[in-house]
């Protein structure tokens, strides 16, 4: 007998096209129902014969989904580059230090990460309206990087820690300070991770609905995701146009996945495996 | 370099330590959520709680979406990984399409699976098919809480499968090489050496999963926000029905308070319960 046993492949593709069509349907569904025109009335399963740009057109125009998109890419790009920043720099002591303060912020951060987010929203969203931040951009940015920041601190501190100290002692018999140390000689060896966790928690801000459905009430200050929730309560007789709009925010995010997955999936195992 | 941590320091403390004591204060009180107006009750709102059956049956549906999910996600994304770990032509696609909807907004997500589980929907096309008569799958609580941690399974077993598929490509072949030589092989080699290896990948995989399902929030909102009545709440969007809808801040902390404590009971014992697990395989 052969001791290398022959794989037999062909069930995989069977199993391959099944797994295809249970988690493709949902997406081929939305674009079919977003390029029907409303009249047709055929089963969700039929793509338009004629596809009509009517229902983007609605969106856009009544369901002001441009403005939700600008106030998302402000409020993902602002929070994100805090996130990796205050991060970073956070990190550094955490990864360097071992003392009672450094052990108990990381314990802390480990809370933050576990606690969700229900827990202390009303008394936040009580503390936020008597700071002013309710209907701000900076009222959402600041409750995302509170939020965001203990993911971005873990990861950065786990790859800090595999840097040799004595690098940073080098820097510093030559004369460097701490800051210039991080600035110069630890940040540039971070790209990879710099890499997962803007991956990670600019999807984390891109796809928010909870935060921002306390904090952003005002219609032109909605994000994405607040405004869709909006299209599907109030204007149930325009579903295609909704579904419109949903495919319209998802359609980005795709796109970026595909060309970036590689990074995409490295960042969540970076973040799970630790 | 205690410096650098100030700002992390300063907005913990403005944005979670000072709404957390403000929140122990706001259960004790009758507060509505916007007057200034209030009047301090003491335990009022926690024996209310605990005696109140929407807080049972959203504890019970938290329960579920959590444990219900981390169940499905762990065992769809054993499969997926072990499936997708042999070299094929496919096999990429394949990682692709499973881990594609991770990315997109579970709020989004649960608007999408409207149109499949509405009364004019995909899913009665199919059903349809088959002669049988339309279903209105979410008018029922129960169910509505069953397809609901189905489509959050579905949904995130991606992640899973990305985890497990790292821990897959973690094992040495060693392991295998002295299998083959012994003559284990199949269903007995995977349950005397490869699961065993795989225990890091499952503490990870099994606490993001708990920690995503116990807070699920999104995906319900979506489809049923909670209804029928109060059928299918989980304690995330009872807090918010509590408080946007009842207009009950002093409630809505306290149920909040409330969740606060269980989630960090349950995660703190998933987590030691799966360490103690992980040291032992090893």
């Amino acid at each position: 007998m052969s001791m290398v046993r022959r794989e037999r492949v062909w069930w995989r593709y069977p199993v391959l096209a099944l797994v295809a069509v249970v988690y493709l349907a949902p997406i081929y569904v939305l674009a079919g129902i977003s390029f029907k025109p409303i009249s047709d009335l055929s089963s969700y399963w039929h793509f338009p014969g004629e596809p009509t740009w009517q229902n983007f057109i609605s969106a856009i125009v009544t369901g002001h989904i441009f403005t939700a998109l600008k106030n998302t890419v402000i409020i993902t790009v602002c929070s994100v580059i805090l996130i990796v920043s205050i991060g970073a720099i956070t990190a550094y002591p955490l990864a360097r230090m071992k003392t009672r303060f450094t052990k108990g912020m990381t314990a802390f951060a480990l809370i933050i990460m576990m606690v969700p987010p229900l827990s202390i929203l009303v008394p936040l969203y009580a503390t936020l309206v008597g700071y002013g931040g309710i209907n701000r951009y900076w009222g959402i940015i600041v409750t995302l990087l509170t939020f965001e920041l203990p993911l971005s601190i873990f990861l950065y501190a786990n790859f800090i820690r595999a840097i040799p100290q004595a690098l940073d002692e080098a820097a510093h018999i030559d004369g460097a300070g701490p800051v210039r140390t991080f600035v110069q000689i630890i940040f540039p060896q971070l790209h990879s991770v710099t890499a997962s966790v803007i991956i990670l928690s600019g999807i984390h801000c891109w796809n928010d609905y909870q935060f921002s459905l306390y904090i952003l009430q005002k219609t032109i200050m909605k994000p994405i995701t607040v405004a869709i929730s909006g299209f599907f309560s109030q204007e149930t007789s325009n579903l295609n146009a909704a579904a419109a709009a949903a495919l319209l925010v998802i359609l980005p995010v795709i796109i970026l996945f595909l060309i970036l997955q590689r990074y995409f999936i490295k960042g969540m195992v970076d973040s799970a495996i630790k | 370099m205690y410096v650098f941590t100030i700002p992390a320091v300063v907005l913990f403390v403005m944005f979670v330590i000072i709404p957390f004591v403000r929140g122990i204060f706001l259960s004790a009180t009758n507060w509505n959520g916007y007057s200034q107006h209030y009047k301090i009750t003491g335990i009022k709102n926690y024996s209310r709680l605990f005696t109140d059956p929407n807080v049972r049956r959203a504890l019970l549906n938290t329960l579920i979406y959590g444990c219900g999910s981390t169940l499905l996600q762990n065992v769809a994304g054993l499969v997926f990984a072990l499936y997708l770990n042999k070299k094929f032509i496919g096999r990429t696609l394949g990682r692709t399409i499973i881990y594609l909807p991770v990315m997109i907004a579970p709020l989004i997500m649960g608007y999408v699976m409207y149109f499949f589980f509405t009364l004019g929907g995909a899913m009665n096309d199919i059903r349809s098919l088959f002669n049988q008569v339309p279903l209105d799958w979410l008018a029922d609580g129960k169910r509505g809480v069953i397809i609901m941690t189905l489509i959050n399974s579905w949904q995130f077993a991606g992640i899973s499968m990305v985890i497990y598929l790292a821990g897959l490509q973690g094992i040495p072949s060693m392991y295998y090489e002295a299998a083959e030589i012994d003559g284990v092989y199949g269903w007995k080699l995977f349950t005397n050496v490869t699961f065993p290896l795989l225990a890091p990948a499952l503490t990870s995989s099994v606490v993001i999963n708990l920690i995503g399902g116990l807070k699920l929030f999104d995906i319900i909102m979506a489809l049923t926000s909670g209804g029928p009545g109060y059928d299918s709440h989980s304690l995330s969007t009872l807090v918010n029905r509590t408080y946007f809808g009842s207009e009950n801040g002093g409630y809505a902390s306290a149920i909040g308070l409330f969740a606060f404590v269980l989630i960090g009971i349950i995660s703190y014992f998933a987590t030691t319960a799966l360490n103690r697990y992980q040291e032992a395989m090893s």
